[in-house]
């Protein structure tokens, strides 16, 4: 059974998704990555989805969740490489996925992530400062 | 019977060719929707005398009745041609279809002289021009139309391509002016350049300058705000410069409201914000060599 692999970096989990992501894959994925967080400690995770060129509702809700959910056990999560056609896709959809931080390419997502857990020490609070 | 008529108008138009030509082209010229100073004479006589050829033939062969048949073509090709040539000459539709209907005339003049004595033939023979000339006009006045959409259709798809260029400001800030009233289709291809342009240039800051768009109506905020949330989702934060005091007013009258989107008066201040996000600082120099 295919799978999505998850990469860990230092205290960040890497996910990219290369393949399509279809609903059964998609809540594997949601099950491995929160039990990954908790397994290593993980404080933040990254999910490129710059070869994803389907996102459907479904696909934009779970992405939502995943970032709530890593939140709750203590991990921002960043969505980075969403393609224009799949950002408009996700408006006209009405979904706004307010919980997913998000980043250009996995060079600023990492800076993002950096960012995010430092202020989460020195600051002592959930909330990272918007950036 | 049918034959009959039909050989009887075919003989008027070819009887004395050049007399209806020249009266023809006189109740052309006479008549007040006459353009000469939008075509020259010699032109418009060239145009009859091929009409005229042609119909002739025509009348011979085809049936009067349909002017969609096949025999018909080369009429309708040549109505074609004269209506495009005049759209761009700046004919109005009636005096493009003053060509046709003032053929009638001469030709009825010609008919009467004919069938001096033969009260029957001559009504059913003008009848069957008038349906005939009414047609071929119809026809014209269709294909003028059909040309003018033609152009306003080009010009439209112009205006689209022309009115959305995203500009590089700085590394990593790109801007779109926006000219003009948003609809649907024109935002779209706005957001699509914008947000492909995001992702060519790895841009963490788009300006959309709204200071060309005439109103600001709960639609057009709600395609800005569209907008914002894709550019949002790819990791790149939309800032909407350019909002006049008047649009301001009419917003807040409205009940529109643009979220956390931030917005400045200023295409200047609307850079000098995205300067200070990225950590630049622009300093005045202040000694002089």
């Amino acid at each position: 059974m295919e799978r999505i692999p998850i990469l860990q970096v230092g205290e960040f989990l890497i996910v990219s998704i290369q393949v399509d992501l279809h609903d059964r894959l998609a809540l594997r994925l949601q099950d491995e990555l929160t039990s990954q967080v908790v397994k290593t400690r993980a404080k933040g995770v990254l999910i490129d989805i710059s070869s994803l060129e389907i996102v459907d509702s479904f696909i934009g809700r779970l992405l939502n969740n995943i970032a709530s959910m890593t939140r709750i056990i203590g991990a921002g999560t960043v969505v980075v490489g969403m393609r224009p056609l799949v950002a408009i896709t996700i408006v006209e959809l009405g979904l706004s996925l307010i919980n997913v931080k998000t980043a250009l390419n996995v060079d600023q997502g990492m800076a993002l992530l950096r960012i995010m857990v430092n202020s989460t020490i020195e600051e002592g609070s959930d909330e990272p400062d918007n950036r | 019977m049918n034959t009959n008529v039909q050989n009887r108008i075919a003989e008027v138009l070819t009887r004395d060719e050049q007399t209806l030509l020249s009266d023809w082209l006189r109740e052309q010229t006479s008549a007040l929707t006459a353009r000469q100073d939008l075509i020259p004479e010699a032109d418009l006589r060239n145009q009859s005398a091929e009409f005229l050829a042609l119909i002739t033939s025509v009348c011979r062969s085809g049936s009067l009745s349909d002017i969609y048949t096949l025999e018909w073509k080369p009429v309708r090709d040549f109505l074609d041609s004269i209506s495009a040539s005049r759209v761009r000459l700046g004919f109005s539709t009636s005096e493009t279809a003053t060509f046709i209907f003032s053929l009638k005339q001469p030709v009825f003049n010609r008919l009467q002289q004919a069938l001096a004595g033969e009260t029957s033939f001559l009504i059913e023979d003008i009848w069957t021009a008038t349906v005939l000339l009414d047609k071929l006009g119809l026809y014209t006045t269709e294909s003028y139309i059909k040309t003018r959409e033609t152009v306003i259709k080009r010009q439209q798809m112009e205006m689209l391509e022309l009115s959305t260029p995203v500009v590089k400001l700085w590394d990593g800030i790109v801007a779109i002016p926006l000219i003009g009233t948003l609809d649907s289709a024109r935002t779209l291809v706005v957001m699509e350049n914008l947000l492909q342009s995001i992702v060519d240039t790895s841009s963490n800051i788009a300006i959309i300058d709204i200071t060309g768009v005439p109103t600001v109506d709960t639609l057009v905020a709600q395609h800005l705000l569209k907008t914002a949330s894709a550019a949002r989702l790819m990791g790149a934060q939309c800032l909407i410069s350019g909002i006049r005091p008047q649009i301001a007013q009419t917003m807040v009258h409205l009940g529109v409201e643009f979220g956390d989107i931030v917005t400045k008066a200023s295409l200047a201040d609307a850079l000098a914000y995205a300067f200070r996000h990225l950590g630049h600082n622009v300093v005045k120099q202040t000694t002089f060599n």
